[in-house]
């Protein structure tokens, strides 16, 4: 047991390092095009980290993860469309109308459990997605192209890849840090409590629908962080970045990497993006060799690729 | 309202719940007296969880009411009954099976501690939490078992775990369905030594098929039969009754039989 902890462990602190130390590999091997792909992984693994946060340790199974995705991003490029470049402003607004979406959703989709949770954050999700494209001031179905990434008053330059990438790992690292807290916390014993047995949790006196809404809020928040983030990083922001697949592609980081384990979302972020960019490259039919793949995975590693790695600490 | 001085500390009137044709509680009227531990009998199929599931709050009655302690629960849901300090153990074990002994006992505490809308600190390292359910652990004798993952323990642990649990909230009124289900013999009498301890200190109902358990805790002892109560009294009354006999323990007799 000990020694599968420290493969867990020895994983984890390889993954850190790893992103940690990239972008100085990139320029001595003049290799942009990593820090490119990593930069959209780290942001993928911040999205796929709120979504963990919910569906790992809260059990709610929400399809429609990627709206804040959308909404964080619009958020910032609605704004530099209409001339407030001002990241104190973006990022502000991108993370309020997020934490908003979240709230109307999530009071009414939580009233549903399993598959129908699934269905209506799937449909709301779409209903965003067709919203966006209804914009037609912003660019409708085509998106929005950002000329000039969120200005902080000269504190960091976004249009520096090194720089934007660290901001990237900062706000990665900062919402693992935050939701590690949560997980311990009073709070997030009763978010995990209620996963585990709802009836028990509302027989010893927990309502179970305020705590909910307040870590589907949490959650949302952070994935409207990594929204702008995505917005700034492709300089562009459309409909598509809501489309139910990519909600799909945040759920499969997740369960891939492990669900309910702190870095797992990373490391699923990390293999599910890589190996599509690779496979893609060899042929145009790498769904083909993702998709049972991921079933392996899945199959024989119930935890995911922590789960391989080592069975999950406990008390 | 014209409240007696003997107002009892749980009074159910008329309750009503139907089930499509199937009346599981039917017209059931039901005092329990602060202090005593009161024992619902009934062959199986008699309504006792039924009943003890809308006491709780986790099933509306379609009429009829609840009051505890004076004041009308029959609306209220079931966390907020729980505040009150109504507390119940299932009759199939219902714990948090991925967390610790001590953890549930903690979080049962906690959900009495004031909200929990706290994020930062950790939880399992507060002193007063951590206190209160090694005390409650200790009190149904798990205290060298607080770490283990519920999945981990016996069905026998299982069953006392859920007692400590209902005892962390610091209850004025204990709902223990069954809590002598699928306990070996000598299980068995340690819960009722347990529940002789803790009849002095809190109210109980006792929904329970051990006859040799509920005649040796009972103060009083109320029968069901197709969700109506055709008896309530004293054991001794109880036990000579004619309509109980023929309607249960007979039954009950016969059943051991086979066991």
């Amino acid at each position: 047991m000990s020694a599968s902890l420290n493969a867990r462990n020895a994983a984890v602190a390889l993954v850190i390092a790893f992103l940690l130390l990239l972008p100085l590999y990139s320029h001595v091997s003049g290799n942009v095009f990593a820090l490119t792909l990593f930069t959209r992984i780290v942001i993928f693994a911040l999205a796929a980290v709120s979504l963990n946060l919910i569906m790992g340790y809260g059990g709610m199974m929400s399809f429609g993860h990627a709206a804040y995705l959308g909404i964080g991003g619009y958020a910032v490029g609605i704004l530099a469309f209409e001339g407030i470049g001002s990241g104190f402003i973006q990022w502000p607004v991108a993370l309020a109308s997020s934490a908003l979406f979240a709230l109307v959703i999530g009071a009414l989709s939580l009233r549903t459990r399993g598959v129908y949770f699934i269905m209506i954050t799937l449909a709301f999700a779409q209903m965003a997605y067709y919203v966006a494209s209804g914009l037609a001031r912003y660019g409708g179905d085509d998106g929005l192209t950002i000329y000039k990434r969120s200005d902080f008053a000269g504190l960091i330059n976004l249009s520096s890849k090194v720089q934007f990438y660290y901001l990237c790992l900062a706000c990665l690292f900062g919402g693992i840090y935050l939701v590690w807290r949560i997980v311990n916390s009073r709070f997030g014993l009763v978010v995990q409590g209620l996963r585990s047995n709802e009836a028990r949790m509302q027989a010893i006196g927990f309502p179970a629908t305020r705590y909910r809404l307040v870590c589907f809020v949490i959650a949302g928040t952070i994935c409207g962080l990594a929204g702008a983030l995505l917005a700034n990083n492709t300089d562009f922001v459309s409909p598509a970045v809501m489309y139910w697949t990519r909600s799909g592609d945040l759920m499969v980081m997740v369960i891939l990497g492990g669900m309910g384990s702190l870095f797992g979302p990373v490391i699923g972020a990390i293999v599910y993006l890589v190996l599509e960019e690779f496979l893609s490259q060899l042929t145009e039919y790498w769904a083909l060799i993702m998709g049972p793949l991921l079933l392996l995975i899945v199959l024989f590693g119930r935890g995911g690729i922590m789960g391989l790695l080592g069975r999950p600490r406990h008390g | 309202m014209a409240d007696s001085l003997a107002e009892p500390l749980l009074r159910v009137d008329n309750l009503v719940r139907r089930f499509g044709g199937i009346t599981a509680t039917d017209n059931l009227s039901l005092e329990v007296a602060e202090g005593e531990l009161h024992a619902i009998i009934g062959p199986n199929g008699a309504g006792k969880t039924t009943l003890i599931t809308q006491l709780t709050g986790q099933l509306q009655p379609n009429s009829g009411s609840i009051h505890f302690g004076g004041r009308n629960i029959t609306g209220l849901p079931a966390w907020r009954r729980s505040r009150l300090g109504l507390a119940r153990s299932f009759q199939i074990t219902s714990l948090l099976p991925d967390f610790t002994a001590a953890d549930n006992v903690a979080l049962a505490a906690q959900a009495h501690d004031g909200h929990s809308f706290y994020f930062w600190a950790n939880a399992r390292k507060e002193q007063g939490l951590r206190e209160t359910a090694r005390a409650a652990l200790a009190r149904v004798g798990l205290e060298h078992r607080a770490d283990v993952t519920v999945s981990k323990l016996s069905h026998g642990e299982q069953r006392e775990l859920e007692l400590a649990v209902a005892l962390a909230t610091k209850p004025q009124l204990l709902l223990l369905d069954e809590p002598m289900a699928g306990l070996g013999v000598s299980e068995s009498a340690r819960m009722v030594e347990l529940l002789k301890a803790l009849r002095r200190e809190v109210t109980i109902v006792l929904v329970e098929h051990d006859m040799e358990a509920v005649f040796a805790l009972a103060d009083r002892i109320t029968v069901l039969v197709y969700g109506r109560v055709i008896a309530s009294g004293l054991p001794a009354d109880i036990k000579s009754n004619d309509e109980v006999k023929r309607a249960y323990l007979g039954e009950q007799h016969a059943v051991t039989r086979y066991d």
